[in-house]
């Protein structure tokens, strides 16, 4: 019998250092653009240099001539192909077809035309060059509010007032509300349209196998098994003869939670040439031809009671939709509306979206994905309130939040906030801030003529997307778990990491509940040939219900390998703990392994018990997760430049139990800068004839190491019963905590000047007018 | 990157290069932290690229005959690093920390950056405030030109088709002196949204000399000699120094974009030109 090793540790909860770290650093892994096949051919994509233009004549044969050239198509070759897909339905939305490569019009800058094959990319992208287009450029418009007035240039012909839908919802009694009211707040607030800017631009490989009549399409993205239904309907392909192969990926933050027209391209190039075909996004086609985020103009009431509660709230959305719909384009800003109420006990809301069509590139997800937005509307209203009211933004805040006790909490849109305490991070940040003391500390900065800022932002997000009712593709997640005849574990998630860490944190969670060692769990994904159908990463969703499918079919294993156990032991009182099942009368036990091994080689079977030790299961979660925190920014603005010095950050979140406290800190520090871009630095702008302006990094503006302050993060733990593991998650925390902090501290700073609203970015150009606008009063 | 096609060599000494430079389509690589980015657009496609980094004769810096002599491909870097310029020309290293992020300094070179003449670029501002002298070679022969006269327009400098820049050519300060460069940048380039060198000698308790190098508010680096005069002396104290700078952007064509309209831009000229020469002022023996 062998000995029992008794793990006295166990690994959740540990600062573990991500096993996916050193094939990242040194190089090893395998993204898109590493891939290399014999004959394979290069793509580059002719795009519109036109925010709108009818296209009188393209002339493909200086192409042609080129030699290395293997083919050019046009929008005639692939009218059969696609549409790109929406998956978002919304009551009489309108959906302009979307043509994988353009018909007789082009509606944004980056609109793709044609597609060049070469024998290598060189000579592709010297022949797009040479493909000459004809254009007749026709009046454009960006700006969704002038894209709503009368008389604006139409983006489709056929619907002349840009309106791709409204949508309106209610809760409540909202007239009433204000009509009670003591003070009511009004303010237009803008959030930017940002480009998401992964480090990896999006890649594609597409392989087509004659013989066996499949497809092999390796891509960038987030949703590899998604990915592979909706192709495989473009491409009028069986979908089981389409493999998806999601190699590494370098960052998606939603804008690899989508499909796009070169998915579809590529995988019809592959089919016609029958050769292996490569395209590789630039940097200029990923800013001007990948989903961007953001691109809303809100106009927020928010009535109140003298004494600071809060009584109702109404919004009208304006959303910038870009030319097209992209995956989930129209469904973004229904998210903000479900999060309108923040952390506050308001039950009167009232919300009117209107969806813009635009010359642009469609806006999607991108980290938080409508709920930064929605925090930041109720965050900076909160701010105006408490000013209008004369108390503190704090105060304000302990006397709205929704009750600890008071869990679950249904919302007047329709949410069931799972668990919380929302005080909780307040207290805790306010206390690290040394709030007091910082107050003391401003009046005095203030007698001296100086702008020191403290802002406060205590956000809410709806996480761990979702139950399948309220998603357009199912909102479940899967796993399966494999004992291999050697006590070797490995898992298949049907979440698709990239870059969250999951390959560590699913085999913390797999270690602990089979007793075996971190080095034993292997963590697979990303390829529907291997890996059961799944749903992927995007909406803090990996862990809460991907980690809990996978939890549960560990239970189903235990329970097997405990009738191995039993019968390998001759006993009928067994338990499995530690990684070993062990009889309760005489404590002799057997080790995992062993019961593994036996459970293959099947000499023996325990009764009504079938061979090996392999788990699926389908978790269907049955609400969403909602993580919380508080964030306490400290600023001070130059008077002389308007310049804005970032001299505190600290991050207060409670996103549940946390796995991995390291990886938790990474994910928010990453949000947080994110954050801080659209705060500080980041804007996508467009001219009025829909060219880029940013179209390069050396425009846009990325928050940069050296900008970051030190952001002091801590937590409170405040479980979620949605799932087993009391998991929230915290992708997108720091992103939708951070944008209103930031910009309450610096109208805080100013607030002595009168000013009580600023839209983002916070350019020092913008603050120092501000300043000189306001210079006599301070 | 997906350049057009071009030929690329990489001779070894100065001769072979400067016969590289006959053909006319030649453009010169020397760090390539401009030039690369350009070509990865296609809004630069030379038909031969001429790349001097490995010509150890233009990489140097030393000390003759009273002045400080540096070669055209020594990098941001070196020159920030240097323990000799740190010393002699401590506002040239200065200018040199603030250029782009640690990559681009460790790639990118002196020589390359002025023959650039972008109008935000770190360099010319305390280069004209040192009074560099720009040295200049072709297979016809050498000469050397006053800093002011190199930068002739945005993008454009004095170098002839075949000439290269051999040396940048700087004086060896003394105690005397005080140096400052401050700049506010351009938050996604990194280049100067406004960039102000100041460079002050203090003799009996009066500003003996002033200097001023204004880079990024105008399509040229340029000297600000209106407030050099307004300086000199004075006491230079606070409302010296307040009075002198106001002048800087007097009659100034200020450039204006998304970052930094052209009042804007003007307004922190004044406010950076306070700063660099307070600072400047504190620092002279």
């Amino acid at each position: 019998m062998a000995t029992t090793i008794t793990k006295t540790e166990t690994l959740v909860g540990k600062r573990i250092r991500r096993r996916e770290d050193p094939r990242l650093i040194t190089g090893t892994a395998t993204y898109v653009d590493d891939i290399q096949m014999p004959g394979m051919h290069h793509a580059c994509i002719v795009r519109s240099p036109h925010g709108a233009a009818k296209i009188k004549s393209i002339n493909i044969k200086p192409a042609l001539e080129l030699p290395g050239v293997a083919a050019v198509f046009t929008g005639k070759d692939t009218e059969k192909v696609g549409p790109v897909p929406c998956g978002a339905s919304l009551p009489g939305l309108r959906v302009p077809h979307h043509h994988i490569l353009a018909m007789d019009r082009v509606y944004f800058v980056g609109h793709p035309v044609a597609v060049v094959v070469a024998t290598d990319r060189y000579i592709a992208r010297d022949a797009a060059e040479a493909i000459e287009v004809e254009y007749q450029p026709l009046p454009a418009v960006t700006d969704p509010e002038k894209a709503l007035a009368s008389g604006a240039p139409a983006v489709h012909p056929e619907w002349p007032d840009n309106t791709a839908f409204t949508y309106h919802q209610e809760g409540g009694d909202v007239d009433k509300a204000f009509a009670g009211a003591d003070v009511v707040v009004k303010q237009r607030i803008t959030s930017q349209r940002l480009i998401p800017t992964a480090m990896e631009t999006r890649g594609v490989v597409a392989e087509w196998h004659t013989g066996d009549r499949a497809l092999t399409l390796y891509s960038s993205t987030q949703i590899p098994h998604l990915l592979r239904t909706l192709l495989a309907q473009m491409l009028g392909l069986e979908e089981n003869r389409l493999r998806v192969v999601t190699p590494e990926v370098g960052g998606g933050f939603g804008s690899k939670l989508n499909v796009y027209a070169e998915e579809a391209l590529m995988g019809f190039v592959a089919m016609k040439i029958g050769k292996p075909i490569k395209w590789i996004e630039s940097r200029r086609e990923n800013f001007t031809c990948t989903i961007q985020g953001r691109g809303h103009v809100d106009y927020y009431e928010v009535a109140a009671k003298r004494d600071g509660t809060i009584l109702g709230i109404k919004l009208k959305l304006i959303q910038d939709l870009g030319a097209y719909h992209q995956l989930l384009t129209p469904a973004i800003p229904t998210l903000s509306v479900l999060m309108m109420p923040g952390l506050y006990n308001c039950q009167n809301i009232r919300a009117d979206i209107v969806g813009v069509f635009t010359n642009a590139v469609p806006t999607d997800a991108y980290r938080g994905a409508g709920r930064p937005e929605a925090t930041h509307g109720i965050e900076r209203m909160v701010d105006i309130l408490a000013a209008e009211l004369k108390v503190d933004p704090a105060d304000i805040r302990f006397k709205n939040f929704v009750s600890k006790d008071a869990f679950p909490y249904a919302t007047a849109t329709g949410l069931t906030y799972d668990s919380g305490n929302y005080a909780a991070p307040l207290e805790k940040a306010l206390d690290i801030v040394g709030y007091k003391k910082l107050r003391a500390e401003q009046r005095q900065a203030r007698s001296e003529g100086r702008f020191l800022g403290i802002g406060i932002s205590t956000y809410g997000e709806i996480c761990a997307l979702g139950p399948s009712p309220a998603t357009p593709a199912g909102g479940w997640e899967s796993a399966t778990v494999k004992i291999e005849p050697s006590g070797k574990v490995t898992v298949m998630t049907g979440a698709s990491p990239h870059g969250q860490g999951e390959e560590t944190t699913f085999a913390q969670i797999a270690a602990d509940e089979l007793g075996v060692g971190i080095d034993d769990v292997l963590v697979v994904h990303g390829d529907t040939a291997v890996v059961q159908y799944g749903i992927g990463t995007f909406g803090s969703r990996a862990t809460a219900v991907g980690g809990a499918a996978m939890y549960y079919a560990i239970q189903e294993l235990k329970e097997k390998i405990k009738k191995y156990g039993a019968m390998l032991l001759e006993s009928d009182d067994v338990s499995f703990s530690n990684g070993a099942c062990v009889d309760n009368k005489t404590g002799k036990s057997v080790p995992l392994a062993q019961i593994a091994a036996a459970s293959y080689r099947a000499m023996k079977l325990p009764p009504n018990t079938e061979p090996g030790l392999v788990a699926t299961y389908f978790w269907e979660p049955p609400n969403f997760t909602f993580p919380f925190g508080a964030h306490i920014v400290v600023t001070e603005v130059d008077r002389d430049t308007g310049a804005i010095t970032l001299k505190r950050y600290v991050a207060v979140d409670d996103c549940g139990k946390l796995i991995n406290p390291l990886l938790v800190e990474g994910q928010v520090h990453g949000g947080v800068v994110q954050g801080l871009g659209q705060a500080l630095w980041e804007q996508a702008v467009y001219d009025d004839t829909g060219q880029l302006i940013t179209g390069e990094l050396m425009d846009y503006a990325l928050p940069k190491a050296s900008n970051i302050p030190w952001i002091e993060t801590s937590h409170t733990v405040t479980p979620s019963p949605v799932n087993p593991l009391g998991v929230k998650g915290v992708g997108e925390a720091g992103t939708i905590g951070c944008s209103p902090a930031v910009v309450n501290s610096v109208v805080d700073a100013l607030s002595p000047l009168g000013v009580r609203h600023i839209d983002m970015p916070l350019t020092p150009e913008k603050i120092w007018n501000l300043v000189q606008a306001g210079g006599g009063k301070a | 990157m997906i350049a057009q096609d071009f030929e690329y060599s990489a001779p070894t000494n100065l001769k072979d290069a400067l016969g590289l430079l006959a053909r006319e389509d030649t453009k010169v690589l020397a760090g390539g932290m401009s030039l690369i980015p350009l070509m990865k657009l296609r809004l630069a496609a030379p038909g031969q690229l001429v790349d001097i980094g490995r010509i150890a004769d233009l990489n140097f810096i030393h000390e003759e005959g009273g002045t400080l002599r540096i070669g055209a491909t020594t990098t941001h870097y070196q020159v920030e690093s240097s323990p000799l310029i740190r010393s002699r020309c401590p506002l040239l290293a200065e200018a040199a920390s603030h250029i782009g992020d640690i990559q681009v300094r460790n790639m990118g070179t002196i020589g390359g950056s002025i023959a650039h003449a972008d109008p935000a670029a770190d360099y010319p501002a305390s280069l004209l405030a040192l009074e560099a002298r720009v040295s200049l070679v072709s297979s016809k022969g050498k000469r050397d030109l006053p800093i002011a006269d190199f930068f002739v327009d945005t993008f454009t400098t004095a170098l002839e088709p075949g000439e290269i820049i051999q040396a940048v050519i700087v004086p060896l300060e003394d105690q005397s002196v005080g140096t400052s460069y401050q700049k506010m940048l351009q938050p996604a380039s990194g280049f100067a949204i406004v960039g102000v060198a100041a460079r002050i000698r203090k003799s009996g308790g009066k500003i003996a000399m002033a200097r001023v190098g204004v880079t990024g508010l105008t399509g040229k680096p340029y000297r600000a000699t209106a407030v050099e005069k307004a300086l000199e002396g004075t006491a230079g104290s606070p409302p010296d120094i307040q009075k002198a700078a106001a002048l800087v952007a007097g009659g100034v064509d200020a450039n204006s974009d998304l970052h930094a309209s052209a009042d804007y831009r003007k307004h922190l000229a004044r406010v950076y030109t306070m700063r660099a020469l307070a600072i400047a002022a504190s620092r002279t023996a």
